[in-house]
């Protein structure tokens, strides 16, 4: 086993050696512009393109013409949001969404009310679900898009995304879905699901960074969207600039392994998951799960260590790549907005670790987290002023703390 | 958060690290912070003949939260209460070399150093005796 273990998987994932193998060539031999039409060099990249495009198509059970190659994710849902605001302006002016998006759908929506759309941001319950009747009764006659993640960054809890396309079709409205933690990981299919935006990303699934798609629905309706990039006219209009072939010849690779290997994967990690749950909350007392404890993600665990905060907690697990919800770990200086809205308490948000398990995980890296999880939080709990006072009997929420 | 070797330094080896009885006449006790904002300090001084003789911490918080608090403890020890009063958080800062976003973690140790002192002084009727 090498240290430092990388647990971190929901951030960003080691692009998998097969795919960075099938890469290679398009950045020498084959580095020709996919849009140049006339020589082997631009016939060569476009054909790679097209394998990708098919190999992402395959793995959302889409049409490979309804891939629209982006930079990332970000991108993908702000071309989506975006995009449909401008396009269906004459139609209506509201969006759906919900709290516990990530922050590129939240802040593509916040920039949009500026521009006078009206957006509902629809509540999650205290396991990070949303109520897609909630969604239902948020519809008015100026609604045009419904944005819902597949599967949420911090608690990989799993959004009830099946119900919600099905009451976006019957009322005519577009659903886009941000399912960038989701591809790749648990099945997604744009048809069964009633997905008609669909935003992922390469690095999350194994591949390299800087490479994202968005799958626009040509048929049931045919989706239009107004481009954020001018320019080449490239990937149907909608967003000009010139291809990242190797980029896209590793996405597609990346796709195809995954689907591969999918349930084999989720049922070793979900194993290894398990393991790492009770193996911490056996041996420490007051250890909290943050989301739904079934309908998540197989490599997600995040929990909430009482009375210990959670970038002194990671200072301890140096050796361990993890990431935490607390203030102090996040760069607008307050605790994950995700577990806020749960309604789990701010201190608890404070003290929570995400651990994101991913294909290169072993056993052996699992247990040793085990140790140094149960190590650290019982040292830091006997530098906690809080912990001694809730051993000595006091009520934590009827002292009256100072302000600062 | 990247930080300096002294933080780490104090956080792997924090110095003085435990509690007083807090009932104690010869204790002084403060607490700053809440929960909700991720640091709580609970700093303790031992005081003879107005002297801090001995000093005691608890942190809830980050690392330089932890740190300052440490560092305070070190600090304090064989100063008079109002030499103890003169600690200014922009000297944990340098020491520390904390950077800007964790000055109040320095604020907090500071300002615990002057809740102990307050508790010791209010527990005996405003004077500074034994």
């Amino acid at each position: 086993m090498n240290l430092p273990i990388y647990m971190d998987n929901h951030s960003t994932t080691q692009v998998d050696p097969r795919v960075v193998e099938e890469m290679l060539p398009y950045f020498t031999a084959h580095f020709g512009n996919a849009a140049s039409r006339n020589h082997s060099f631009g016939w060569d990249a476009d054909k790679a393109v097209e394998v990708g495009r098919e190999r992402l198509a395959k793995i959302i059970h889409a049409d490979p013409k309804e891939i629209i190659f982006t930079s990332g994710a970000t991108e993908s849902n702000n071309l989506a949001l975006k995009g449909v605001a401008e396009m269906y302006a004459e139609k209506g002016d509201h969006i759906i969404t919900q709290v516990t998006e990530h922050r590129s759908v939240l802040d593509t929506a916040k920039r949009l009310e500026k521009s006078g759309i009206r957006v509902t941001y629809l509540p999650v319950d205290q396991e990070g679900l949303v109520d897609p009747e909630e969604v239902r009764k948020a519809i008015t006659d100026r609604t045009i898009l419904i944005s819902i993640m597949l599967v949420n960054n911090e608690i990989g809890v799993i959004q009830p995304v099946e119900e919600i396309g099905k009451i976006a079709k019957e009322r005519g409205i577009l659903f886009h879905c941000d399912a960038t933690q989701g591809v790749g990981k648990v099945k997604v299919d744009v048809h069964a699901m009633g997905i008609d935006l669909l935003s992922f990303t390469a690095h999350k699934l194994y591949g390299p960074k800087g490479v994202g798609a968005l799958y626009v629905r040509r048929k049931n309706p045919r989706v239009r969207l107004a481009p954020m990039m001018d320019g080449g006219g490239h990937e149907r209009g909608m967003r000009s600039g010139t291809l990242n072939v190797p980029g896209i010849v590793g996405f597609g690779k990346a796709c195809e392994i995954a689907m591969e290997v999918m349930d084999e994967e989720a049922a070793r990690l979900l194993r290894l998951r398990e393991r790492l749950s009770s193996g911490i909350t056996g041996a420490l007392e007051e250890v909290y799960l943050n989301g739904h404890p079934v309908k998540r993600m197989p490599g997600n665990l995040n929990l909430s260590f009482a009375y210990v905060e959670g970038e002194s907690m990671l200072m301890g697990l140096k050796e361990v790549a993890l990431s935490s919800g607390s203030a102090c770990t996040s760069a607008t200086l307050e605790p994950s907005y995700v577990l806020q809205a749960l309604g789990i308490g701010i201190e608890l948000a404070h003290s929570s670790i995400r651990f994101g398990l991913g294909r290169f995980n072993t056993e052996e890296e699992v247990d040793y987290v085990i140790g140094r999880v149960i190590a650290t939080v019982n040292r830091l709990r006997e530098m906690s002023p809080l912990y001694e006072m809730v051993k000595e009997g006091v009520n934590l929420k009827e002292v009256k703390w100072g302000k600062h | 958060m990247k930080y300096s070797d002294d933080v780490e330094d104090h956080y792997n080896n924090p110095r003085n690290v435990g509690s007083f009885e807090k009932d104690a006449k010869d204790v002084g006790t403060g607490i700053v912070g809440a929960p909700e904002c991720g640091d709580v300090m609970k700093l303790q001084l031992k005081i003879d003949n107005g002297i801090i003789v001995d000093a005691k911490f608890k942190t809830f918080g980050c690392g330089s939260a932890i740190a300052s608090s440490s560092l305070a403890t070190e600090w304090v020890k064989g100063k008079t209460l109002d030499e103890a009063m003169t600690i200014k958080n922009t000297e944990i800062v340098e020491t520390l070399h904390l950077p800007p976003v964790k000055i109040h973690c320095s604020v907090l140790a500071e300002d615990a150093i002057k809740a102990a002192i307050d508790d010791y002084k209010n527990r005996h009727n405003g004077s500074e005796g034994k």
